[in-house]
């Protein structure tokens, strides 16, 4: 699948700038500079999404079809989420009281928003990769551990970011295996198979297309180990190691953000649409 | 009754008429629009609704085939495009047939990701989804003439390669044939329940294992009475 910067950013800052407004909200970092960081990154990454619409100025139509797109209610989850949480964040900011209650309920709506950003993805059985309970998952983890490094003890963030680590590394190898495991053919998209061999001899086009750039190509890059294993280090021990050695939690979790770009740039690329077996015939995110 | 397409994979002569006269026809609809950005420039990016694939069947006991496979919508009765739009503009009308509507559409793209065969393409111009209307505006049109209320590709295809009818009328002429070509849908793992049917290519000659021409004429023929009137045999 194609991987747009402005969709790679959005769902690393908004996830980050959720994880952190949940923490918040949950008390668990108090203080106007969490707020702020937390609405700034959050804010980032929901106009960066805009930059992914070829007519952004129709995005209100999307909280039409919250009953059955997963899209539609991300769009009314954040905006809840952020109308819930600006009355304890203003109480925070002139020095009020903690509004326990809506803070509580803005982290539930925070981490609603989180999920389905994720089920965006996860909902669409044509990519497989995509179309299982890890990427809620991750998203979930993710988020979560960005959100500690501005509101928990750099202890407790260095673990989450251990644990973000394991679990990254483990669904990229568990994604490779059950796509692999699917074992989907040309000869099963186009029906072809039953009789035979099914290589592609010419293609329906004589340069790039929507079909093409969208669903068929991968990054060179796509399915490198070298850049998985860069990925979990820019995303989990890097910063862990950090935060650990004393380095101020922002600037870990700047590193921690770069690692998430890195690995949402790959959860981009190396996803594959059925609709690519009608081209190059497989789904595998390497090139053989 | 649905209406839908039914494409025959055995007369298909990968011509891409279709192709061409789907483009025509869409591109002289305001709502429908399917121009090329930089059609004429050093980088033409082009959007069509339908898109013939040749692919080559390969097996030990028969000759390569050469199969012409025109890829569209398939016109799902259970259409995945449809829910996944936040605005919309996907629907689903009365009639079964999925259409867009183009003022609403935000061009987010998500509708293409959802459905399996890649059957929509965003217009590279106006930043809006397309995707096959069944010509609605000419199978409806009750100012043709009948044997012209059919989609412009089934029109144009030369060899009749594309039907368009209901399947599902098993006394319908088109209902028959899709029975006894042993018709089938597209990945129907999906779930999508595609209501338009592909026609297998007909089986063709087979050379068995180690076959050799039977001779034409039996006793062995001309040579052999020759071999034998002049005592070589
Ligand atoms: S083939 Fe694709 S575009 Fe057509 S109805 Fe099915 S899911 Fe929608
Ligand atoms: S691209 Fe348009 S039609 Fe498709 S999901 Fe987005 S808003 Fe709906």
């Amino acid at each position: 699948m194609r991987a747009v910067p402005s969709v790679i950013l959005f769902t690393t800052l908004s996830g980050a700038g959720f994880g952190t407004l949940a923490a918040a909200g949950l008390g668990l970092g108090a203080g106007p500079g969490v707020w702020l960081a937390g609405y700034g990154l959050a804010g980032a990454g929901l106009i960066a999404s805009g930059f992914h619409l070829a007519h952004p100025l129709r995005a209100p139509l999307a909280f039409r079809r919250w009953r059955t797109s997963w899209l539609s209610r991300e769009a009314w989850a954040a905006v809840a989420a952020l109308l819930v949480l600006a009355a304890p964040a203003a109480s925070a900011l002139i020095g009020g009281p903690e509004l326990r209650f809506l803070g509580a309920l803005g982290a539930g709506l925070c981490l609603a928003t989180v999920v389905s950003t994720a089920m965006i993805y996860a909902s669409l059985r044509a990519v497989p990769r995509w179309h299982h309970g890890s990427v809620p998952l991750t998203y979930l983890a993710c988020a979560g551990t960005g959100g500690c490094f501005l509101t928990t003890a750099p202890g407790v963030t260095a673990l989450a970011c251990l644990a973000l680590a394991v679990l990254l590394g483990a669904v990229f190898v568990l994604g490779d295996r059950r796509v692999a495991a699917l074992g989907l053919t040309r000869g099963w998209a186009t029906g072809l198979g039953s009789s035979g061999t099914v290589r592609s001899f010419e293609l329906p086009r004589s340069g790039p297309s929507f079909i093409t750039r969208e669903l068929v190509e991968r990054a060179a890059g796509a399915g490198s180990p070298l850049l998985r294993l860069l990925s979990l280090l820019l995303a989990g021990l890097a910063p862990a190691g950090l935060l650990l050695a004393g380095t101020p939690p922002a600037a870990a979790l700047a590193v921690h953000l770069a690692g998430i770009l890195l690995s949402r740039w790959l959860f981009f690329t190396e996803a594959t649409h059925v609709a690519a077996l009608f081209y190059r015939g497989d789904l595998t995110p390497s090139r053989p | 009754m649905s209406r839908t397409l039914v494409i025959d994979l055995d007369s298909c002569t990968g011509c891409h008429a279709c192709t061409i006269a789907c483009k025509g026809w869409q591109n002289a609809n305001e709502d429908t629009r399917l121009p090329d950005a930089e059609a004429y420039g050093a980088a033409p990016f082009g959007a069509f609704l339908n898109r013939v694939h040749s692919y080559e069947v390969i097996a030990d006991d028969t000759p390569a085939r050469l199969i012409h496979y025109p890829r569209t919508c398939v016109h799902c009765e259970n259409p995945p495009c449809v829910p996944v739009c936040p605005t919309g503009a996907s629907h689903q009308t009365a009639d079964g047939l999925v259409q867009i509507d183009a003022k609403r559409c935000m061009g987010c793209g998500l509708c293409a990701w959802a459905c399996p065969y890649g059957a929509r393409e965003l217009d590279p111009v106006a930043g809006v989804m397309r995707k096959c209307t069944l010509c609605a505006n000419r199978i409806d049109d009750p100012a043709r003439p009948a044997e012209d209320r059919i989609p412009a590709c089934v029109r144009a295809c030369p060899t009749g390669a594309r039907h368009f009818g209901d399947p599902t009328d098993a006394e319908s002429p088109l209902g028959r044939l899709v029975a006894a070509r042993g018709g089938f849908a597209p990945m129907p793992e999906f779930g999508t329940k595609p209501t338009s049917r592909y026609l297998p290519p007909r089986p063709k000659d087979r050379l068995g294992a180690g076959a050799v021409p039977t001779p034409l004429v039996p006793g062995g023929g001309l040579q052999v009475w020759l071999d034998k009137l002049l005592g070589r045999g």
